[in-house]
């Protein structure tokens, strides 16, 4: 496509967007505002996603895209299919082959390197929220740091529950300062926040982005006596007998039966090519056939 | 053997395919030409420029034919086109005293300079299916007369001579731009404009109606409603002064309104202001009351918590490319966020039944139980 420029957005545009990375980079956990345009893509489809995407990529980038952790599901595969015609950069579905992967409520199960950059597409970039809906007094909290209903909200949860009611977008503390949203992960995603690759997040209808450069350090929220826990389904994957990865639940048969797979679908292929079998599986050679 | 649901990228082919071929409809009747649809839609033409931020009637008549009629959808065809015009500069603000009005009226005063004009107006049509239209369309031509070649003046400016209407000072500062810097609160008055002016008709006529229903009233009189042609001229920096680069057809409304006076001002009459491209009377007016609801805090006014008052509530949902895009993605996948609630429901029900155990126990054994009910349609 020779109508647009490189990326989709024009230069300027993909300037004004770095300078908010470089800005949240050097604030780690802070929302930056930036000038979110419209894309070709509606609000709540990854727009903020899409545009951080566009101002880091280089045209010798390698780019994959995932949803849910697959990179088959229909908007990661628009998402693609969007760059490889506005930029034209090579994608992939390995994880361990992108520098950039632009995902959607997931973190890869692969640990991540120096030479690679996470971009996550951002719903709702403010943490606080649901327990404030005014973003004027939000940023107030926040500058004053002032998380204290954050805390009752938990502790609530606690002694109505006995457990905190919070599975995905499970709130953290980047460097000790600002309260950060992580996107709507499962909790269990939240102690690989703390990585090696460059963490972006860009929210496209509130217009923020924010960052967690490499080897930031990142707590999730929680209390001495109840201290945060990782989650997922007590199974292993039934496609490659992994015991260590995010698992979605199917429904398989009329009668209710259920099937358990890795979310992340690279993982799980890369490790039936590597010969593992589950529960249910068969070796990848005959899948194929 | 269950493999996992593959097939993206075949499912999106096929569904843009199909898409096309409804677009089209039954392939025996005509298909729909841009022009009709900007001649003969206008009113959508004009409602799709003007939520599009982009005056371009052609282009929004294309949106339109590509959105199967979708408004909304439309709208975001051209907002999306929109973004990636580069921009050369910023016109000279519009003089819509020089405006080449088609319809002008007055809901104050019964007669003024420049007299009142119905133009091409519904509002005294009496609703009824027209059938004939059904058959063929050939109307008679309409009566004209000579058009006016004065200006005409705009009513507010007689009132603001005997000084019963809160002055507006002129100011010089370049207002700010909604479309190229973040929304950041409190607004300015220009910049509320300017999101009202693009924001979604329906949420802005919700708006104002609620005002007039009791939420913030601040009854409101259509001083002006006027709806025209008017020049757009720019600075060429090359030539050193402004020439003329086209014209553009937009909708101003004028409203005054009652006002008892406060700590800070006099009583004295008060100002909304709606201008919408296009024939668009109804967003006009409504942008007007939504405006004059917004102007509280500077008139003094108490804030009642009325909805319309509430600058971050109106400004951050009025736009419904933003907001039919957030509801829509809900139907986006969301199995990884949905099973790690799965997960959780299940974890604290465990515990919330082992706690309740005992109880079930002592309780008849026909299943009466809170605990056996919700076991129960659990299962």
């Amino acid at each position: 496509m020779t109508d647009y420029n490189f990326a989709y957005l024009d230069e300027q545009t993909k300037r004004m967007i770095r300078r908010a990375i470089l800005k949240g980079l050097a604030i780690p956990g802070y929302q930056v505002p930036f000038a979110s345009r419209e894309m070709p893509m509606p609000y709540g489809w990854g727009t903020g996603g899409v545009q951080v995407s566009a101002a880091v990529l280089m045209p010798e980038d390698t780019f994959k895209v995932i949803d849910q952790g697959a990179d088959d599901t229909t908007n990661a595969v628009s998402i693609r299919r969007f760059f490889q015609k506005t930029a034209g950069v090579a994608v992939t579905e390995a994880t361990a082959k992108a520098s950039v992967i632009q995902t959607r409520h997931r973190i890869p199960e692969e640990d991540l390197r120096e030479d690679q950059i996470l971009v996550y597409q951002v719903p709702i970039p403010e943490p606080l929220r649901f327990l404030e809906p005014s973003e004027v007094e939000t940023r107030k909290m926040h500058s004053l740091e002032e998380y204290g209903l954050m805390h009752v909200k938990l502790y609530e949860d606690i002694s109505q529950h006995g457990a905190i009611a919070t599975a995905y977008a499970y709130p953290v503390k980047v460097e000790g300062r600002y309260v950060m949203d992580p996107s709507p992960i499962p909790k269990f995603d939240n102690p690989k926040l703390e990585m090696a690759a460059i963490q972006l997040f860009g929210a496209g209808r509130e217009q923020r982005i924010y960052a967690v450069p490499p080897y930031s350090k990142v707590v999730s929220l929680d209390f001495e006596d109840f201290p945060f826990e990782a989650s997922k389904a007590d199974h292993p994957c039934d496609l490659c007998g992994a015991t260590d990865s995010y698992l979605d639940e199917l429904i398989v048969d009329d009668d209710g039966g259920r099937l358990f797979m890795c979310s992340d679908t690279d993982y799980c292929q890369g490790r039936r090519a590597a010969g593992h079998v589950g529960a249910q599986g068969v070796p990848i050679e005959e899948d194929a056939a | 053997m269950y493999v996992a649901v593959k097939g993206g990228e075949r499912a999106i082919d096929n569904a843009h395919a199909w898409l096309a071929e409804e677009r089209r409809g039954d392939a025996s009747v005509d298909e729909l030409s841009v022009p009709q649809i900007r001649e003969q839609l206008k009113l959508a033409v004009n409602r799709v420029m003007a939520e599009g931020s982009l005056y371009d009637p052609d282009l929004a008549a294309l949106a339109i034919k590509q959105a199967r009629g979708d408004l909304i959808e439309a709208i975001f065809l051209i907002r999306a086109y929109r973004t990636t015009l580069p921009r050369f500069g910023g016109s000279v603000p519009i003089e819509t005293e020089a405006m080449a009005c088609d319809r002008r009226v007055s809901a104050t005063f019964k007669d003024a300079p420049g007299g009142q004009m119905l133009g091409p107006t519904f509002d005294y049509t009496h609703r009824l299916l027209d059938f004939k239209l059904a058959a063929e369309g050939d109307v008679p031509a309409a009566e004209e007369a000579e058009a006016r070649d004065a200006q005409t003046p705009h009513i507010m400016s007689f009132l603001d001579r005997e000084g019963l209407i809160q002055p507006e000072t002129d100011s010089d500062t370049t207002p700010p731009d909604l479309t190229r810097t973040p929304l950041e609160l409190p607004a300015t008055r220009d910049l509320r404009l300017q999101s009202l002016t693009r924001g979604d008709e329906g949420f802005i006529l919700g708006m104002a109606y609620s005002t007039q229903r009791g939420y913030a009233r601040n009854h409101a009189f259509v001083a002006e409603l006027r709806i025209g042609v008017v020049p757009v001229e720019m600075d060429i920096p090359e030539l050193g002064f402004a020439i003329e680069i086209g014209e553009i057809e937009v909708t101003e409304c004028e409203t005054v309104n009652q006002f008892q006076g406060s700590k800070t001002q006099p009583p004295q009459f008060t100002r909304g202001y709606g201008l919408v491209f296009g024939m668009s009377e109804r967003k006009a007016i409504s942008m007007a009351l939504v405006d004059r609801a917004l102007r509280w805090k500077e008139l003094g006014e108490d804030n009642l918590g009325a909805p319309a008052q509430d600058e971050e509530f109106v400004l951050y949902h009025a736009d419904n490319i933003q907001a039919t895009g957030f509801l829509e993605h809900i139907k986006l996948p969301h199995y990884v966020d949905f099973q790690s609630e799965l997960e959780l429901i299940r974890k604290l029900r465990r515990e919330a039944q082992a706690n309740t155990a005992p109880q079930t126990d002592t309780s008849d054994a026909s299943g009466g139980s809170l605990s056996g009910k919700m076991k129960e349609a659990a299962e």
